[in-house]
């Protein structure tokens, strides 16, 4: 698992500030915007906004300037890396690290439904700071990103500042697929979906969560009365404006049951979605205390699993299975698996060490020490092919 | 299931909770049933939804008398059979699920059948159309024709357009496809539309250069293989008695030259066929291909003065064909990857949103609309058919004529717009109610050329009987035969 906070040495009294990691001075662009990552026995380079000193053996920076020890648990961090840093609180957050290909934004703790699942409950405090901390971001992020999710909370909840980040995006990483995590609802605001699609973004995909064909049944899973209808509003609110969409299923106890059921409704209504997630629960949040209620051993949802997915393949939509081990899936299913677990919290078993397709597997949620299927096993190389 | 906690002073509920409205003032949504067999009926809707319910379940639902915490319930609400108080979205997805299947039409003619030829080498007795010696040049499509009908084609709003050369035999006039397609491709350097060539041919005639010519345009070739040698030469005489031979050889070179996929075949039953479905099926499999059309004989042209229509009742038809399509199945489950493609399309109806462009069973029919054909004298017919009905001396479905009329003139003609508005299944008697409705369609000329009414008596219609029958048949394999269904599944 990969840290992404960490605390400085010392507090200083200044505002906080977005800036790109430099550690080879020839990358430097805008120093009030950049950070020098360097040893202390070099000579100080001025003119940037702050500096990391790596392997420090004296502590001589003084309590107002800008110079703090890099934190031991960010020994990670490299050129190229955006991060924001607290002086007021000593705090220093990672938002964007250009070696990783999972890099999201996480742009508001709020959220208008209550999932029983939700990995990252909601919070309600005002968070526009992070919205205003990822504008000054992203035109520090490297312009060859490959991909960049925006998640929360409800990044719709942003309304017109949504709006304002994906311009942005569009701007400064043209070339950048932007996956949006969204429940949809807002979208039932036609208004919305044509501003958000006016942007014209070249390569956007909105992930939308769907997980029942019956209204009650998946208003029960994100605890909101008429959030069915609103999501299938807004999906079909999107597809008006053609904007790509993927419909994601977190598989648990509430969800399995009717999941061939979910896939001929998703195949008949809404036929324009891109692609389908299957996805593996994540034990956080919420997950750890319904995790009595929601947990089913993978290896016991196997035959749903298999008729959704075959559902799916053979109405000639694109299908994926997220955050399962091969392992747990048939093997017929292990086509339809992906690595999926972002880099900063996937981890394998001492027990994977000997399997053979440890290569081709998603491993585990670091959160997933809280429950495993009874049927993780190394994979023998005669039964890999 | 065990309750929920409470955390951080919000409570989660549980699911009786959020179902305290689900089946509230339950209304039934449009629907249409037919028995299914004696104790079942198969329920659809407009927008091909499809259930079946055992009598006692239907009619609890129509007298909303149906346990609303019942299984079936729920599969009723997800096909958007009922609505009730949870959810109003199902009129929404009911709108969008009709336009896809509708979508087709938007495009309008995608299908362009050009008869180059009707001179042929072959003289088979259920020939539909009416063939011509080979040597009398006089059944040739003409020039000023040809420049009348691709500027015709161009006028279809589709992006998507298909032309296909029919005959006759249509490589017989081979020189004529060479300038059509060399035609077509230069309008089409300004069009930008989806062109699709595919030529319709016994293969007999086939040459090297022809196959040169095939594989630089990209164009598909279509043949007929009836059977085994003995079916297929005894089916399709010609001078040599080598039909067989010759198709054989000119599948395999096709295949050489211009891909495995680039070629299909048409089967067309007669009596003889009847009595061996394995035979053919084999035949087909042996050749390599991995679909069959089992298609019934057409009452028109050559087929009705030699009376070779007739030979064979439809119910003989659909014993032969319940029992082709069973040992279609077997093969498949010993792994031989064959399909049968009126199946596979009727399963694409029932079980996707999506529509197909199959000319019969469409409403508004398919004439003009699907497809419409240039005859090699510049006549203008709605269907293939409606010529094959032209050549034996009954023109009701001529729409005009490429050099004395306009497009408007065809596409507005009385001829065309009547019989499409009135043979619309949505409100033709007896369709109107059937619950085949949404996979069916209504074939104006086959009723006409059989009842002599473009509509029809529908109780007296083999169009009918036939399609209502093979759809019960494959909704019967669906529904009590899972190894079946398990491969239908695979042929959408």
């Amino acid at each position: 698992m990969i840290k992404l906070h960490a605390r400085l040495s010392h507090r200083t009294d200044a505002e906080p500030f977005v800036a790109r990691i430099v550690r080879n001075l020839q990358n430097t662009v805008d120093r009030n915007r950049e950070i020098l990552l360097t040893n202390q026995t070099e000579t100080m380079v001025p003119g940037f906004r702050g500096y990391l000193m790596v392997s420090h053996t004296d502590d001589s920076s003084t309590s107002d300037s800008p110079i703090w020890p890099l934190p031991a648990e960010l020994d990670h961090l490299a050129e190229g890396d955006v991060v924001r840093i607290s002086p007021r609180s000593g705090e220093i957050w990672v938002m964007y690290r250009r070696a990783s290909t999972f890099n999201s934004m996480l742009v508001t703790e709020r959220c208008n439904s209550y999932c029983v699942m939700c990995s990252q409950p909601p919070k309600v405090a005002n968070d526009d700071f992070l919205r205003a901390a990822y504008l000054e971001a992203i035109p520090l992020m490297s312009p060859e990103t490959r991909e960049l999710g925006i998640t929360g909370g409800e990044p719709a909840l942003l309304g017109n500042g949504l709006v304002e980040l994906l311009n942005a995006c569009k701007t400064h990483l043209p070339q950048t697929a932007i996956h949006i995590l969204t429940n949809g609802r807002l979208f039932r605001d036609i208004e919305f979906c044509r501003a958000l699609s006016s942007i014209e973004h070249p390569d956007l995909m909105l992930g939308i969560p769907l997980y029942s064909d019956i209204s009650y049944r998946h208003d029960h899973v994100v605890q909101a009365d008429g959030a069915f209808d609103e999501t299938i509003r807004g999906l079909l609110n999107l597809a008006r404006f053609q904007v790509p969409i993927e419909i994601r299923v977190v598989l648990h106890r509430d969800t399995v049951d009717r999941l061939p059921q979910l896939a001929r409704f998703i195949t008949r209504n809404l036929p324009f979605a891109s692609h389908v997630a299957l996805m593996g629960l994540e034990m956080m949040g919420f997950a750890r205390a319904n995790l009595p209620a929601l947990w089913i051993d993978p290896a016991d949802y196997q035959p749903q699993l298999r008729a959704a997915v075959e559902h799916f393949d053979r109405h000639g939509m694109s299908v994926s299975i997220y955050n399962h081990q091969l392992c747990v899936l048939d093997h017929d299913l292990w086509p339809f698996a992906r690595k999926s677990i972002s880099d900063w919290k996937n981890e394998y078993l001492p027990e994977c060490d000997r399997c053979a397709v440890r290569a081709d597997c998603g491993g585990f949620f670091a959160s997933s020490s809280l429950r495993r299927s009874d049927h993780i096993q190394a994979i023998e190389a005669a039964a890999s092919i | 299931m065990s309750s929920l906690p409470i955390i951080k002073g919000q409570r989660f509920h549980n699911l009786d909770y959020f179902r305290r409205r689900s089946g509230e003032n339950y209304r039934l949504l449009p629907m249409r049933f037919i028995a299914l067999d004696d104790t079942r009926y198969v329920v659809t809707n407009f927008a091909g939804e499809l259930i079946v319910l055992l009598r006692e379940t239907m009619q609890q639902l129509v007298r909303h008398e149906l346990d609303t915490a019942s299984p079936i319930y729920e599969e009723l609400l997800a096909r958007h059979f009922v609505l009730d108080d949870d959810s109003d979205v199902a009129l929404g997805l009911l709108a969008i699920k009709y336009r896809t299947k509708q979508s087709l039409l938007a495009n309008f003619t995608a299908l362009f059948m050009f008869v180059v030829s009707l001179r042929c080498d072959h003289s088979c007795p259920y020939c539909q159309v009416s063939r011509q010696s080979a040597d009398r040049h006089a059944y040739d499509m003409k020039p000023e024709v040809v420049a009348r009908a691709i500027d015709f084609m161009f006028r279809s709003p589709s992006p998507t357009i298909k032309v296909e050369f029919q005959g006759g035999e249509s490589l017989l006039n081979f020189g004529l496809i060479e300038q059509i397609v060399a035609e077509v491709n230069a309008r089409n350097v300004v069009e930008n539309r989806e062109i699709q060539f595919v030529i319709a041919t016994n293969l007999a005639p086939l040459t090297d250069e022809i196959l040169t010519f095939c594989r630089e345009h990209h164009i598909f070739l279509s043949t007929s293989l009836d059977g085994p040698k003995s079916l297929h030469n005894a089916n399709r005489p010609r001078p040599g008695g080598d039909s067989h031979e010759l198709v054989e050889h000119g599948i395999q070179r096709a295949r050489e030259v211009l891909g495995h996929d680039q070629i299909s075949a048409l089967m067309t039953t007669t009596a003889e066929s009847l009595s061996q479905p394995r035979a053919i099926v084999d035949e087909y499999v042996r050749l390599g291909f991995t679909s069959i059309f089992l298609r019934p004989l057409s009452p028109y042209g050559f087929a009705v003065k030699t009376g070779a229509v007739g030979r064979y009742t439809v119910d003989q038809w659909l014993d032969f064909y319940r029992e082709t399509l069973g040992y279609i199945i077997e093969l498949n489950t010993q792994g031989v990857p064959i399909r049968e493609e009126y199946t596979a399309l009727l399963l694409r109806k029932m079980l996707t949103p999506y529509p197909t462009g199959y000319v019969d069973l469409q409403s508004p029919a398919g004439i003009g609309i699907a497809g419409i054909v240039f005859n090699y004298d510049g006549d203008i017919y709605a269907s293939d058919e409606a010529r094959m009905l032209a050549e034996t001396g009954d023109r009701r479905f001529r729409l005009g004529n490429l050099i004395n009329d306009s497009y408007e003139d065809v596409i507005l003609s009385d001829t065309l717009l009547d019989t499409l508005s009135q043979t619309m299944t949505e409100g033709v008697p007896m369709c109107v109610d059937c619950g085949f409705q949404p996979y069916c369609g209504s074939d104006p000329v086959y009723h006409h050329a059989t009842q002599n009414d473009a509509v029809g008596f529908k109780p007296l219609s083999d169009f009918c009987r036939r399609n209502m029958e093979v759809m019960r048949q494959i909704i019967r394999l669906l529904e009590d035969d899972p190894q079946s269904a398990e491969i239908l599944n695979t042929w959408l």
